[in-house]
């Protein structure tokens, strides 16, 4: 067992505007929440222009939300979220044969589809509510039809989920040009292509469009750097992958833009249905004209753990 | 006696009959009404008829239908038999919609809240987490009381058996409860006897129950409650409805551009400044109310109101969400969830409907399909039902296939059958006809329960359609509950006015109510300006016929350095100048055709319509239908200078409506400073243009510049000679006698701005009137007809470059306006963004 590690995540992002911003107004899941084998120790959230008003809250899926206003006219906007984040590394899979697979031991697809079934009987809300379309996540018999490969009749869940991810690696490619945050999820399936949020919201409409429940995660991924040459400073980007709800297993991330299972360099940042719940930063400005973004994400790893003490600290300045 | 009437009205066999019974007597509750009609003389009835359509359209009672090509108003369609309902009968009506609406309420409580029947599994989660109209942002919050439903809405259909069935729920943001009101009070002045000595129960006192009950709840401490009614707009099919309500209830009549939120405020944008409002009654649906936290791309929310509403700061009505449980697809977990939350049996029945997305329910569903109505689970689909009987075997088994691969989608419904009540025929005297006819009933929340409005929106299906839909355009009916304890007046708005009530200016005149009409000021002015200046090139065009004019070449150059014409206007050959003139006049994608401009004036109108006169409106309306009527036809340049005749014309009018007939208030300043800066923008613009132009210097030139300030019969008056510079400029720059004179606008504007100098600082003003001295202190001399040609050719240029100021100085002062008092109506500024 590998012992706790300790990331320093610093996720900047910088607007200009062509034109005088009168009245902003925005909404951030920046904050890494807490999980079962993740604790935030440390978050600071720097905004300038100084926002008029702010606030910290808890979203109703239980995501640390942050929302500021800025009520007088500026050209810029510079939010900078840091964090320390210490997580305790996940047990890891593969489909080799004899290496003691855990997810062969899932109950099989078809059993999970029909628990998850509407029977008149107590249900978990929490589950349930991540097993239908959603604004980005479209569902329909394409999407079933393209998981059928890997959903072969009588498979376990999570084999079957592990197989549809591969798939998913192997057959598209990543290309940050085929793609906005506004690509419809079935022009993803037909253009075999796009970026990992595309592929979380794929690899989402086919578990949902097979009646399974399965929810978006946001976060980051430690990159690593080519032998020999240093880590850069803002080379890393915000990172989307699925979360698949077996019974027994609880939740089990899936990560199909790298093909594996998140064990210890994914740091989550929140989870909702879709990229729509949980957008990194959404905001409605006045004015504006023409906008010029800049996103730099650093994710460094702590080398001892010598915050442990320390408690969780949330600072909001 | 009833006898003659009812003898053509026919029974029905498979409906039940709302006046007569199975054996063709008139029921006890219709009696006395209907011996009244049975009596009267055929000339008494046409009177009545007369009576009813002018009061429609004294009022203005209409209805937009989206795909109405013409995009207009259509008149409401009102019949003035009402639907009569007994005290007794009534009674189970009012407490069956009054549980309902309990249920309802509380069902959108745990759906927001703790979730026990999802749990429990009383409701299926497809129903709710597959739903689009669940707003996640909105869980979790718990409005003022405990309040989600203010106003809910049941559709009641009765079978042939006599019992009422509810059809459909409306939760989000009931339309109907309007015209109700304005049926009441159209149908109640037809039958004034009938209506009296019924004692009909008056629908005066749940309009102000509704309204006391929303400054009950609204979070506004020691202060008085602002409550606005919110509107998506003038292209909304209810929009006549909802300014309707809005002055019946006294409350302003907003869009969301006139709200903004400032913390977690929402603030009214007001002339004086942010009035707080503490409620929103709104008609706005669920998810276009805050594009921030609900619909990114809606352009008609306001963003931050979720926050708002969380933070406790405002009341909305309904509570933003509310419209999930109008699905269909709930109703047949209704009775199941009134015993688990309310511990009560459900007291009316709703009509049988089966979600497939319950295996046993498709099986069904499949199994009968000809038999039942198909719709779609969620009301955001806008599926169109599909009547199984309608379909032959191939269109079943599709149907069947569509079924099977959604199944969740979709909801059978057993058919409805309408009771139908007599309908008048009138044209030739009076003849009863039967029709069909579904109840829509409202009900209100107030902290000593839900009230119910006694009558309601009875709706008249078509002679064949089992469907009674508003959006399609339906006939209305009033209804009458009798049994009203005292003798109901007829008047139903607030109770009396005192003194401390009277509302002289209109403090919450919204500022986007200021900016259309400052903008329809200058869209009339400049409608005026660009077809008089294109009226006199093309009346000379005409004149000249193959020749070539050297006016007709300045005229038509002045109008390209104007953007009017393309460039070479005076050199073109006639034919091609004439294609050019009316594609100035006709062409919308011209960006500065005179039809565009025409368009544009309408929709600043619309916007502020309640503030004119029908008939300007109407004038207003004609030039519309001459410009859609345009289209693609051939036009030849006689017809397209009658045109620009009855623009001008019609501009005059409003100009005049203006002056004569508009209150004083801030609004009728804004549009009158409007107009004047746009036309001291033209003049000033066409001046200099005029002035520095070689060809403007040609015989006949000075007459047509004349012509274009609306000058040359003043002129003529006083000098009776061909125009001369000296005094054509003296006239149309210096004399501030005359409307059309650059010193008149500013003298005038200086006028205007006076009371707003305050606020608006004084360099708008001081700008205007430096220019005013500049220009009264020129000596015209140098333009005098016997001046050498260099000296006159220096004082064009000087004149010239300082009319170019004032050009700038009205530029200027419009953006200031803008930027002090107006909301940014057009702004297409706002952006919603996700990194």
């Amino acid at each position: 067992m590998l012992s706790t590690l300790l990331y320093h995540v610093v996720h900047e992002t910088r607007y200009a505007y062509s034109v005088p911003v009168s009245l902003s107004r925005q909404l951030l899941h920046l904050t890494p929440r807490d999980t079962l084998w993740q604790n935030c120790r440390s978050h600071r959230l720097f905004v300038e222009p100084l926002p008029t008003c702010q606030r910290e809250r808890i979203d109703a899926l239980g995501n640390l939300v942050n929302e500021f206003a800025i009520e007088a006219p500026h050209q810029f906007l510079h939010v900078r979220a840091e964090s320390v984040v210490a997580l305790i590394p996940r047990s890891g899979g593969s489909l080799q044969p004899g290496s003691g697979d855990w997810l062969a031991a899932s109950p099989s697809w078809e059993d999970v589809s029909r628990t998850l079934a509407y029977h008149g009987t107590p249900a978990q809300p929490e589950v349930s509510c991540f097993q239908f379309e959603s604004p980005a996540v479209e569902v329909g018999r394409d999407f079933a039809d393209f998981a059928s490969h890997s959903f072969l009749p009588g498979r376990p869940l999570l084999q079957s989920a592990y197989a549809l991810m591969q798939r998913i690696f192997d057959e598209f490619d990543f290309d940050p040009e085929a793609t906005t945050v506004s690509t419809p999820v079935r022009e993803v399936l037909q253009r075999r292509r796009g970026v990992c949020q595309d592929f979380a919201h794929l690899m989402l409409a086919c578990l949902r469009s097979l009646g399974l429940s399965a929810r978006y995660v946001s976060g980051y991924l430690l990159t690593q750097p080519p032998p020999g040459e240093p880590r850069l400073i803002g080379a890393d980007a915000s990172h989307a992958w699925v979360s698949v709800f077996c019974p027994k297993f609880g939740w089990v991330d899936f990560d199909p833009t790298n093909s594996m299972l998140p064990t210890h360099e994914h740091v989550t940042l929140a989870w909702g249905r879709d990229f729509t719940d949980v957008s990194p930063m959404r905001g409605v400005i006045l004015g504006g004209g023409e906008q010029q973004l800049d996103v730099a994400v650093t994710v460094t790893p702590l080398t001892t753990d010598s915050s442990g003490e320390e408690g969780t600290e949330h600072a909001f300045q | 006696m009833p006898r003659t009437l009812l003898s053509n009205y026919p029974a029905s066999n498979n409906r039940f009959d709302e006046m007569i019974d199975a054996a063709g007597t008139v029921r006890p509750d219709w009696r006395a009404f209907v011996e009244r009609l049975a009596t009267a003389t055929p000339e008494e009835m046409r009177r009545r008829a007369d009576i009813l359509r002018r009061r429609i359209q004294e009022n203005g009672v209409a209805y937009n239908v989206y795909s109405d090509p013409q995009g207009a108003d259509r008149p409401w369609e009102l019949d003035p038999l009402p639907l009569i309902l007994g005290a007794d009968e009534w009674r189970g009506i009012a407490a069956a919609v009054s549980q309902r609406a309990r249920l309802l309420n509380a069902l959108l409580a745990d759906i927001y809240g703790e979730q026990r029947l999802l749990r429990e599994g009383r409701l299926p989660p497809a129903l709710i987490y597959g739903h689009s109209g669940f707003l996640w942002p909105c869980h979790g919050i718990v409005p003022p009381g405990g309040v989600h439903l203010h106003l809910y809405a049941a559709d009641l259909a009765r079978s042939p058996d006599g019992t009422w069935w509810v059809v459909a729920d409306r939760t989000q943001a009931p339309s109907g409860a309007g015209y109700a009101l304005a049926n009441r009070q159209i149908v109640s002045r037809v039958f004034p006897e009938a209506f009296r000595d019924l004692k009909v129960q008056s629908l005066g006192t749940f309009f102000r129950a509704l309204q006391d009950s929303l400054a009950h709840w609204a979070p506004c401490g020691d202060e008085t409650p602002l409550i606005v009614l919110l509107t998506p707009g003038p292209a909304n099919e209810t929009y006549f409805e909802h300014a309707w309500l809005a002055r019946h209830l006294g409350l302003p009549l907003v869009e969301g551009q006139d709200l903004t939120v400032r913390g977690e405020t929402v603030y009214l944008r007001t002339l004086s400044g942010l009035r707080r409002v503490h409620a929103i009654l709104r008609r706005q649906d669920d998810d276009y109310c805050d594009p921030l936290e609900l619909r990114g791309d809606s352009a008609l929310g306001l963003p931050g109101l979720v926050q708002a509403v969380r933070a406790g700061r405002v009341l909305v009505a309904n509570a933003i969400g509310s419209g999930l449980i109008e699905s269909g697809a709930l109703s047949g977990f209704l009775p199941g969830a009134c015993r688990a939350l309310l511990g009560e049996t459900l007291q009316m029945p709703a009509v049988a409907s089966w979600w497939c997305g319950e295996p046993a329910a498709l099986e069904f569903t499949c199994s009968y399909l000809e038999r039942l109505v198909i719709k779609g689970a969620f009301p955001a689909q806008r599926i169109e039902p599909v009547f199984g009987a309608d379909l032959d075997a191939a269109g079943r088994a599709a149907m069947i296939e569509r079924l099977r691969a959604q199944p969740q989608q979709w909801t059978a419904q057993e058919l409805v059958e309408f009771s139908q009540a007599p309908a008048w025929a009138g044209a030739a005297g009076l003849r009863l006809q039967p029709r069909g006819v579904g109840l829509r009933v409202y009900a209100a929340a107030t902290p000593n329960g839900y009230v119910v409005m006694p009558g309601g929106l009875t709706r008249v299906a078509g002679s064949n359609t089992r469907v009674v839909s508003m959006q399609r355009g339906g006939l209305s009916k009033d209804c009458w509950v009798l049994g009203g304890s005292t003798n109901a007046a007829l008047s139903l708005a607030k109770g009396d006015i005192g003194v401390g009530d009277l509302v002289r200016s209109g403090r919450n005149l919204s500022s986007r109510a200021v900016e259309n009409l400052y903008w329809f000021g200058r869209y009339a002015e400049r409608c005026d300006d660009s077809a008089r200046l294109l009226r006199t090139v093309l009346s000379r065009l005409i004149e000249a016929g193959a020749d070539t004019q050297p006016a007709l070449v300045s005229a038509a150059d002045l109008c390209h350095q104007l953007g009017l014409l393309p460039a070479g206007g005076g050199t073109l050959k006639a034919a091609e100048l004439q294609n050019a003139l009316l594609a100035a006049i006709y062409e919308e994608q011209q960006s500065r055709a005179l039809a565009g401009d025409i368009r544009r004036l309408l929709r600043s109108g619309a916007q502020v319509r309640e503030r004119f006169s029908g008939d300007h409106w109407h004038a207003l309306n004609r030039l519309q239908a001459d410009l859609s009527g345009s289209g693609g036809a051939h036009i030849d340049a006689s017809e397209a200078l009658a045109f620009l005749d009855r623009v001008l014309l019609a501009s005059s009018a409003l100009a005049g409506f203006a002056m004569d007939s508009m209150t004083r208030d801030d609004g009728r300043r804004f549009l009158i400073i409007g107009r004047r800066i746009e036309r001291l923008m033209f003049l000033a613009n066409a001046l200099a243009c005029f002035l520095r132009l070689e060809s403007a210097r040609s015989e006949g030139s000075i007459e047509w510049l004349l012509e274009v300030g609306d000058s040359i019969i003043t002129y003529r008056a006083r000098y009776m000679n061909i125009p001369e510079l000296l005094p054509a400029l003296d006239l149309i720059v210096l004399d501030d006698s005359n409307p059309h004179a650059v010193c008149f606008q500013l003298k005038s504007l200086i006028r205007y701005l006076q009371p707003l100098a305050g606020e608006l600082g004084e360099p708008g003003v001081d700008a205007l009137r430096r220019d005013l001295d500049g220009l009264l202190a020129l000596d015209l001399a140098p333009f005098a007809a016997d001046s050498p040609p260099g000296l006159v050719g220096a004082a064009r240029l000087a004149l010239a470059a300082r009319l170019d100021t004032v050009a700038s100085s009205a530029y200027w002062l419009s953006e200031q306006l803008a930027m002090r008092y107006f909301t940014h109506v057009g702004d297409v500024g706002r952006q919603t963004l996700a990194a």
